[in-house]
């Protein structure tokens, strides 16, 4: 038949043929997703179930000191890990937000393009580059072979800027241009506009990108164990000398593991679900912070 | 002509405006051309005319908005009770804490609360003030923008959770706080309904007692209701520089318009 069906007179239901297909192409997507998430889930169960032998308050209240075999604990390494996540933030995120108000409310011509391309390029960067950054810079300055948890700081800040920079970019440009010329057109020298209005205004999003860029570098392991070394004692000096990391910890339990490896093992499997848990609970606090903000 | 640097004031002075010769260019595009003209203080003076053929533009140029956009230029001459404003050493953040402007849409800062809304102009402007002189401010501000008894009880609210007629005339009141001499309102009714329209127009009827109010206006009925004075401005066409047509007191110039183009414009004739 060539000539165009007429209009139906009546309002029929959904033909067979259309909701036959809508039903495959929702068991599809759902099959999909289920895909996707079986290695999510597969992991969770594994770092629990191994993990959960050495939860226990000793892996929480000591370090590898003079260990061997059975016992001890990973304190060293998570104090390690807090200290050095929450140095690089105090280095990153700074630089990074006030990159990205650079880039959205002064740059314009070369210097901005200049910038945002080195963004770019630094997003790049493989993560033991960074570390070997970390390195040479601190050698430069303090000689060579020096370790710290500072050195591991720098090396992760070098990851964790563009991340910043990045993300805080886009928060900025999404604070509406009417606000930025209310405030000017209140008598408002541009400074205080940014620092009164943008950034309040773009504050719950700034923070989520700072919380990004940590979910970032808190699991990284190169770099550190090229800068900050590893330990079996506790150092909270983050100035002086080698300082132990979760994801190094993980690293040289099961790398090193002695006569009685399991116990090896299984202080590596808590020290990874311990890691798992941290990241998600600064996920989770970076949410509430934010929903709190926004009301 | 000498020119002084615009100075440090303490109590509203409503301004006489003189624009003279003001063209303005966006790029190479220049959007409004020649315009020249006198605004009374303590009056209101109404800008009307075709979508496209400047009256935002020329509004901008009074409190030196347009350097906020790239590219934007405006030469000529416009003096604010006799002090040049465009000149290149004053700076343009004095003009505009003495030249306030409204917007077409309400904008109140979302982060802050009605009470901190109506004083951040003062913030803004690197001003302290005691939490009693506060809390006077904030009520004369919210009075004179006819909102003090809606949101009275409610000034820890945040301002975004106002209706849209009670926001703009937060932002009225955030523009008044500040003490301007001038207040600049670009459409600041198209936004709202007809019942918020309404609180407007009786705001400005009363602001006319203490400022030199401009108002940017689609509305005929509106310019004929509020104002004392009508500019009328148009464009030729697409790509021609925008021009003032005719500007006189706003009685005459709806019952009597002299050009031509005006009468053609009122009587809905454009175009
Ligand atoms: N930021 C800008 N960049 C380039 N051209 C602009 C810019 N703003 C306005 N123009 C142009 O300048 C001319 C005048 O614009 P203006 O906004 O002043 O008109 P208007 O009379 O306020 O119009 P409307 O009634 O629609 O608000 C128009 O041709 C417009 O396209
Ligand atoms: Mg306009």
């Amino acid at each position: 038949m060539s000539h165009i069906s007429a209009r139906p007179a009546s309002l029929p239901p959904i033909s067979l043929p259309r909701r036959v297909t809508a039903h495959v192409a929702h068991l599809l997507i759902l099959g999909l997703f289920l895909i996707a998430l079986a290695p999510l889930a597969s992991l969770v169960v594994t770092v629990v179930s191994r993990g959960w032998s050495r939860l226990d308050p000793t892996f929480f209240t000591s370090s590898m000191r003079g260990v061997v075999g059975a016992g001890g604990g990973a304190l060293h390494a998570i104090v390690g890990t807090l200290l050095i996540t929450l140095a690089a933030v105090v280095i990153s995120a700074p630089i990074g937000i006030a990159a990205a108000v650079y880039l959205v409310e002064y740059g314009r011509g070369a210097l901005a393009r200049a910038l945002t391309f080195l963004v770019d390029v630094m997003t790049g960067i493989p993560s033991i580059v960074a570390g070997l950054f970390a390195y040479a810079v601190l050698s430069a300055l303090l000689g060579p072979g020096a370790r710290s948890g500072l050195a591991g700081a720098l090396a992760l800040s070098v990851l964790m800027v563009p991340v910043v920079v990045r993300s805080s970019e886009e928060m900025l440009r999404l604070v509406p241009s009417d606000l930025r010329e209310a405030a000017l057109a209140l008598g408002s020298p541009v400074y205080r506009t940014i620092l009164r209005v943008v950034l309040p205004t773009a504050a719950p999003g700034l923070v989520s990108g700072v919380m990004l860029g940590m979910c970032r570098i808190v699991g990284e392991t190169a770099p550190l164990l090229l800068v900050a070394g590893f330990t079996d004692s506790m150092n909270y000096d983050l100035a002086d000398g080698r300082m132990a990391t979760l994801p190094v910890f993980i690293y040289s339990q099961w790398q090193n593991a002695g006569r009685d490896h399991v116990a090896y093992e299984n202080r590596a499997w808590t020290a990874a679900l311990v890691l798992i848990a941290m990241v998600f609970a600064m996920n989770l606090a970076a949410r509430l912070w934010s929903s709190r903000k926004v009301r | 002509m000498t020119t002084t640097i615009i100075s440090e004031r303490t109590s509203i002075a409503a301004q006489r405006i003189e624009i003279a010769d003001v063209s303005a260019y966006y790029g190479s595009f220049t959007a409004l051309s020649g315009v020249s003209m006198t605004i009374e203080p303590r009056a209101v003076t109404a800008f009307i005319g075709p979508s496209g053929c400047g009256k935002s533009t020329m509004l901008r140029a009074i409190n030196r908005m347009h350097e906020t956009i790239p590219g934007a230029r405006v030469e000529g001459s416009i003096t604010l009770g006799g002090e040049s404003v465009l000149d290149r050493r004053v700076d343009p953040v004095a003009v505009r804490s003495r030249v306030g402007m409204v917007f077409q849409r309400p904008n109140p800062f979302p982060t802050m609360s009605i009470r901190d809304n109506v004083l951040v102009g003062v913030r803004l402007q690197g001003r302290r003030l005691s939490r009693s002189d506060a809390d006077d401010l904030v009520e004369m501000s919210l009075r004179a923008a006819n909102l003090w008894e809606p949101v009275k009880a409610i000034l820890s609210k945040p301002g975004g959770s106002l209706s849209g007629g009670q926001q703009q005339r937060l932002c009225i009141a955030r523009a008044i706080a500040v003490k301007p001499d001038v207040l600049l309102m670009d459409e600041p009714c198209s936004a709202l309904d007809p019942i918020s329209t309404a609180a407007i127009e009786e705001l400005i009827a009363n602001l006319r007692r203490d400022y030199t109010v401009v108002i940017v206006t689609h509305n005929m009925g509106q310019a004929q209701r509020v104002s004392d004075a009508t500019a009328f401005f148009t464009v030729d066409g697409a790509g021609q520089p925008g021009r003032l047509v005719e500007y006189r007191d706003t009685t005459t110039m709806f019952s009597r318009p002299v050009d031509p183009r005006t009468a053609d414009y009122l009587a809905g004739r454009f175009g």
